[in-house]
C-alpha cells in the first residue's frame, strides 16, 4: 500500500481524472478561439472554402484589411502607379486594389481601451470605498442598502436601454467616452461593492487602527494599509469589471456611433467585397482578445497569492 | 511620559453598557494592568484611552490634556495589539519607520531611531526580513518596537502575549518587565491572565461587568480583596468560600460553623444581612485530626513543592494547600481549620468585604 501521501491528498488516480476533465474542457473552449485566430491568418477565399481548411498558407491579408480602407482599380490605373513601397501595399495591389487610407479600427480600439480601463478603474475605486464603509462602519439600513445595490443586477442591463437612451440624449452623454464610462461603472459597481466587501471583511480592522494610532488619518490608513492588503480582491474585481465593459455590445450599439464607438459594435461591420470580410473580422477579434488576456495574466499572481498570509496569528 | 486619568467614564453600545462610570488614575511611569474575565469592559476601556472608541460620557486626561474626544492619531499614544497588526506588505524596517514617516522626521533620524529601538529589542538582525517569515516572539518584538520608536506619552497593550505559547509567554513577560524598567514608560496593559497581571503590574485594576472593582498593588489585591469577585478571580486554586447563615456584628471575633469554632479577625463593621461568606485562601488552611470543620479527603493533587488537598465537608468542597510532607489518603476523615487570621468576610448582600482588623 502506498503510504507516502496523507489521507487528505487525492490519489494519483483521481488526480489523473481531474487532469483529463480539465484538458477536455480546455479543448472545448479553445476550439472556437483557435478557429478565430486561424481565420485571421487565412485569405478571403480559404476562410469561406468548403470543406473548411485546417491546413492553409498563412497570410496577413486579414490584418491589412482590418487597418486599411481600399478601393478596387482598373489594371491600367494600377500599372500607371509607381511600384509599391512596402509589403502591405504589394498585398493590396495583388488584389487589384489600392489603399485609400487607414480604417477606423484603431480609433475604435482605443475607444475600447479608454472606456474599458476607465470604467474598471472607477468601479474598483468607488467599489473599494463603498465596500470599506459597509465593512467597517455602522451604516444605517446597511442590509437594505446592500440588497438595493445587489438588486440592480437582478434585471439584464439592456432592460433599461430605452430610458437610458433618452436620458443620455437629453444630458448630451450619448456617443461620449464619459457617458460610456459612467454607464459601465454603474453596471459594474454593484458587483464591485459586493466582491470587495467580502475581501474587506477578511482584513482585520486592527491594521487600520494601528495605522491611525501611528498618526495617520482613516483615509491615509485606507490607502496605505487596507488597499495593499485587499490587492487580491481588487485584482479579481478588476478582472470581472474589465471583462464586462470590454465585451459589452448592446449598449455600445445603441449609444455610440462615431466618437465613442467601441470595438465590439465595429468589428462585425467590417464588410469586404460581396459579403463579410471574415479574415479581417478574425484579425479584429484576435487583437480584441489580447488586452483582456494580458490584463488577466498580469493580475493572475495576485489572484493566487494571498499576501496577508502569515501576518496575523489567529 | 505622563499620568492618565479617567473620570466618570461610560461606554454604551445600544442597550448594553460596556463600561460603567469608571474612575481611575494611572500614575506616571506606572505599569498598570486591567484584569478581568472576557466581556468585562477592560479592552473597551483601553480602546477609549487609545481613541479607537469614543466614550458615551466622561473624560480622559493624558497628562493635563483632556483627550476623550480626540482622534487616535492626535493623542500621542502607542498601542500593541493582541494580533500584533504588523503591516504584512512591509518589511520589519518599514513597519518600524511607518509611525515616524507620518511625523515628518528626516530620513537619517528615522533610520537612527529605528535602529536604536531594534537594538533594544534585539531585532536588529531581522530589520530587512518580511513579516511573514518571523516567529511569534519576533513579531511580538517588532510590534513592541513599532510602539517604542514613537516615544509616546503612554503605551497601551491589549493582551500582547495572548497568542504566544506558554514557554515563550514567560520569557516575553520578563522582557516586558525589563523593558518597562529601562524606558520607564506609563503602560496600561490588558489581560485576563492573573499570573501575567501579578508578575508584571505595579498596580492592578480588577474589572467585572463594566465596573472597576478594585485598583491596588498585586499583594493587596491578593490578600485584601474588596469584593467576593476579586477574591475568587485571583489565585489558583481560588479562594474557599464558606456560607455562614448568621449576621456578623461589630467587634465579633469568632463564629461557630457546623460545630467548629472559627476565630476571625476583629470586625470593625457589621454585616447588612444574615447570610455572609467566609473567604479563606487554600494556603491559610491546615489539616488536623482534632479541631475544625469535619470532612473527608476527596482528592490530592501533587504540585511538586506543594500539595492541594480537596476535602469534602458539609459546606462543600474545600481546597487546602499544604506542605509536601502532609500525608493523607483518599476518603480519610480529617478536620480543616484556618492557620492564621487571614480570613475575609464578605457581606452576603453587597458581596463587599467587611472591614476588620485584618483588612483595614
Amino acid at each position: 500500500m502506498d503510504t507516502s501521501r496523507s489521507y487528505l491528498e487525492p490519489s494519483s488516480f483521481s488526480k489523473k481524472i481531474a487532469a483529463a476533465i480539465i484538458i477536455v474542457y480546455a479543448v472545448i473552449t479553445l476550439i472556437p478561439i483557435s478557429w478565430m485566430v486561424m481565420t485571421s491568418f487565412k485569405n478571403v477565399d480559404s476562410a469561406i472554402s468548403y470543406p473548411p481548411e485546417v491546413l492553409f498558407e498563412p497570410s496577413l491579408e486579414g490584418y491589412v484589411n482590418l487597418f486599411t480602407n481600399r478601393s478596387r482599380q482598373s489594371q491600367e490605373y494600377l500599372d500607371s502607379l509607381p511600384p509599391p513601397e512596402n509589403w502591405y501595399e504589394e498585398l493590396v495591389r495583388s488584389r487589384e486594389m489600392v489603399i485609400t487610407g487607414p480604417s477606423k479600427f484603431l480609433g475604435r480600439y482605443s475607444n475600447s481601451m479608454i472606456i474599458g480601463f476607465g470604467s474598471t478603474f472607477a468601479s474598483v475605486f468607488l467599489g473599494a470605498l463603498a465596500a470599506y464603509a459597509f465593512s467597517r462602519f455602522r451604516v444605517p439600513l446597511k442590509d437594505d442598502l446592500l440588497f438595493f445595490i445587489l438588486s440592480t443586477r437582478m434585471f439584464p442591463p439592456i432592460a433599461v436601454a430605452v430610458p437610458i437612451f433618452i436620458m443620455y440624449r437629453k444630458l448630451g452623454l450619448g456617443d461620449t467616452h464619459l457617458g460610456m464610462i459612467i454607464l459601465y461603472t454603474v453596471v459594474n459597481l454593484s458587483l464591485a461593492v459586493w466582491l470587495l466587501k467580502g475581501f474587506m471583511d477578511e482584513i482585520p480592522k486592527e491594521y487600520e487602527e494601528a495605522a491611525m494610532i501611528d498618526g495617520y488619518s482613516r483615509l491615509q490608513a485606507f490607502f496605505k494599509v487596507v488597499l495593499p492588503q485587499a490587492m487580491t480582491g481588487i485584482a479579481a474585481t478588476a478582472i470581472f469589471c474589465m471583462i464586462f465593459s470590454w465585451n459589452e455590445y448592446a449598449f455600445a450599439v445603441l449609444l455610440t456611433q462615431f466618437n465613442a464607438q467601441t470595438a465590439p459594435p465595429f468589428i462585425p461591420t467590417i464588410i469586404g467585397e460581396g459579403g463579410l470580410d471574415w479574415p479581417a473580422i478574425g484579425a479584429g477579434t484576435t487583437l480584441f482578445l489580447l488586452p483582456v488576456m494580458i490584463f488577466t495574466i498580469i493580475l493572475r499572481k495576485h489572484l493566487l497569492r494571498g499576501i496577508t498570509f502569515g501576518a496575523v496569528r489567529k | 511620559m505622563s499620568q492618565i486619568k479617567i473620570v466618570n467614564l461610560q461606554k454604551s453600545f445600544g442597550d448594553f453598557t460596556a463600561v460603567k462610570n469608571s474612575n481611575l488614575t494611572i500614575n506616571d511611569k506606572e505599569f498598570f494592568v486591567l484584569l478581568g474575565p472576557s466581556g468585562c469592559g477592560k479592552t473597551t476601556t483601553l480602546r477609549m484611552i487609545a481613541g479607537l472608541e469614543l466614550p458615551t460620557s466622561g473624560e480622559i486626561y493624558l497628562g493635563d490634556e483632556e483627550v476623550g474626544m480626540l482622534r487616535a492619531s492626535e493623542r500621542d499614544i502607542a498601542f500593541v495589539f493582541q494580533l500584533f497588526a504588523l503591516y504584512p506588505h512591509m518589511n520589519v524596517r518599514n513597519n518600524l519607520s511607518f509611525p515616524l514617516k507620518m511625523q515628518g522626521y528626516k530620513k537619517s533620524d528615522i533610520k537612527n531611531r529605528v535602529e536604536e529601538a531594534a537594538k533594544l529589542l534585539r531585532i536588529d538582525h531581522i530589520l530587512n526580513s518580511n513579516i511573514s517569515s518571523l516567529s511569534g516572539g519576533d513579531r511580538q518584538r517588532v510590534a513592541l518596537g513599532r510602539a517604542l520608536v514613537r516615544r509616546p506619552k503612554a503605551f497601551l497593550m491589549d493582551e500582547p502575549l495572548g497568542t504566544l505559547d506558554a514557554e515563550f509567554r514567560e520569557l516575553m513577560c520578563l522582557e516586558l518587565k525589563k523593558l518597562h524598567l529601562d524606558i520607564g514608560a506609563t503602560t496600561v496593559y490588558v489581560t485576563h491572565d492573573q499570573l501575567e497581571a501579578m508578575s508584571l503590574a505595579d498596580r492592578i485594576a480588577v474589572m467585572d461587568g463594566g465596573e472597576i472593582l478594585q485598583a491596588d498593588e498585586p499583594n493587596i489585591i491578593y490578600n485584601k480583596p474588596k469584593t467576593k469577585f476579586v477574591a475568587s478571580f485571583i489565585g489558583s486554586p481560588g479562594m474557599n468560600f464558606f456560607e455562614v447563615n448568621e449576621g456578623i456584628s461589630k467587634d465579633q471575633s469568632f463564629v461557630n460553623i457546623e460545630g467548629a469554632k472559627f476565630h476571625i479577625p476583629k470586625q470593625l463593621e457589621e454585616s447588612k444581612g444574615s447570610k455572609n461568606f467566609f473567604g479563606i485562601r487554600p494556603e491559610n488552611l491546615t489539616l488536623n485530626n482534632n479541631e475544625g470543620l469535619k470532612g473527608s479527603v476527596f482528592g490530592v493533587e501533587y504540585l511538586g513543592s506543594r500539595k492541594i488537598i480537596t476535602v469534602k465537608t458539609s459546606l462543600g468542597e474545600i481546597k487546602v494547600k499544604t506542605d509536601i510532607s502532609v500525608d493523607v489518603k483518599l476518603n480519610e476523615n480529617v478536620q480543616v481549620k484556618p492557620s492564621n487570621n487571614n480570613i475575609i468576610i464578605f457581606d452576603g448582600e453587597t458581596d463587599k468585604s467587611l472591614n476588620s482588623e485584618f483588612i483595614k
